[in-house]
């Protein structure tokens, strides 16, 4: 979330308002978890750390509000972000490792445990598919969600071929 | 069993072969649909689904079970009536499309309704507003050549509507059809499915399964789970992982 918010302060100084509606436009319904004090905790951690700073702006029918600047520490962080190639773990051995085991020690049919496994992806597939339908062509929150949907069939293949292995498994 | 259900299956069995060649294709299967229930059938290739749908469309006959369309069994049926049955009361939608080549979009819709005695006007009049719902209003006058995919595959669907059919039976829908053409095809049945109309789609794309109310899965010619869809409103952003 740190790299996120310093990131979208290198177009311009920003508030913490105006920052949570671009994020929220950007996630469209995938935003719906992010909360204002998400943005203002974020925000002072980072002046904090002297990655930004901030100016009080005096506004006539409201109170002062505080608009963020990066500092030349925080271009530097946002430069090396940039620059990361860290991803989401492609291998899921944890949920491999639990048929094996539960396999071994005869605790429980491993591919009752691949079906419930199944059903909870099938039901996230169902709500972000609903969601990517309904968002416009060529949103950004549309290009979000088409990666989250494509992620889910690819886990519902794999699962598909545990089915198939620990089947195999139980009959010979 | 529902008192609401459209079509039923009930101990449905098809075997091929005999002996040590006995295959059972479908084995054993109880299915209630609800009017204006989506189901899904999912498994992999093999595992018997499209002999299902070709059984419960009854276009082949089953080797044992009962089969009932609202509440009329069909399975028993003559050829004559079977017919009559399939022309008015289901709709059909083929991976690869189906349509007559030498007549345009417009002449694909209109034929079932033609077959099944509508007068030619109205089945016009039909075939005409089922294009507007599918997008396709301005190709009415196009031949399937001059069409892609998706087009064809809206226009399928079109033609599985003109009857106003108690269910539509779809057989790998998005099959032949690339990404984006896909999305068209989902967003097509998702329309249908929240107009009220009763699917059954067999699939082995877990894309289109999402779109359902209610998600078969098929091994070895028997369904082994189960999944209702779409009950929680669960909170999107809970699956995003956008730790503070």
């Amino acid at each position: 979330m740190q790299d996120v918010v310093l990131a979208l302060l290198a177009k311009e100084p920003s508030h913490g308002y105006e920052l949570r509606a671009r994020l929220q436009h950007a996630l469209g319904p995938l935003g719906d978890a992010l909360n204002a004090g998400q943005v203002y905790v974020t925000l002072g951690r980072l002046e904090k750390a002297g990655l930004v700073a901030a100016q009080r702006v005096g506004q006539t029918d409201r109170p002062d509000r505080k608009v963020y600047e990066l500092t030349a520490a925080g271009q530097d962080r946002v430069t090396a972000w940039l620059a990361e190639v860290g991803w989401a773990k492609p291998v899921s051995a944890k949920f491999h490792l639990k048929l094996v085991a539960v396999a071994a020690a005869g605790l429980a049919d491993p591919v009752a445990i691949v079906d419930a496994q199944r059903r909870e992806l099938l039901r996230q597939l169902g709500d972000l598919q609903g969601a990517a339908l309904a968002e416009p062509d060529g949103s950004s929150a549309a290009l979000l969600l088409e990666g989250a949907v494509l992620r889910l069939q690819a886990d519902l293949r794999w699962l598909e071929a545990c089915a198939r292995h620990w089947e195999r498994e139980e009959r010979a | 069993m529902t008192a609401n259900a459209v079509l039923r299956a009930a101990g449905l069995r098809k075997e091929y072969g005999r002996g040590a060649a006995l295959v059972r294709a479908v084995d054993g299967v109880d299915l209630d649909v609800a009017a204006g229930e989506a189901v899904a059938i999912v498994g992999a290739s093999g595992c018997g689904k499209s002999t299902l749908l070709h059984l419960l469309g009854g276009l082949e006959r089953a080797s044992g079970g009962e089969l009932s369309m609202a509440g009329e069994r069909f399975d028993t049926m003559s050829e004559t009536r079977l017919a009559r049955l399939r022309r008015n009361a289901i709709g059909f939608v083929f991976q690869g499309f189906h349509l007559v080549d030498e007549l345009t979009a417009a002449e694909n819709v209109e034929l079932p309704a033609l077959l099944a005695g509508v007068s030619p006007r109205a089945a016009r009049r039909r075939a005409a507003d089922l294009l507007e719902r599918v997008g396709l209003a301005d190709r009415s006058r196009h031949l399937p050549s001059a069409l892609s995919g998706g087009q064809r595959q809206r226009v399928a669907v079109a033609r599985a509507l003109v009857n106003r059919p108690l269910v539509v039976l779809a057989d790998e829908p998005t099959g032949n059809l690339d990404s984006t053409a896909t999305t068209d095809v989902l967003r097509l049945f998702d329309g249908l499915r929240r107009n009220g109309h009763t699917l059954v789609i067999v699939t082995h794309d877990s894309r289109i399964a999402a779109t359902s109310d209610r998600l078969i899965t098929m091994r070895d010619g028997a369904f082994v789970d189960e999944t209702r869809l779409g009950g929680g409103a669960r909170r999107l952003g809970s699956l995003a992982g956008l730790g503070g």
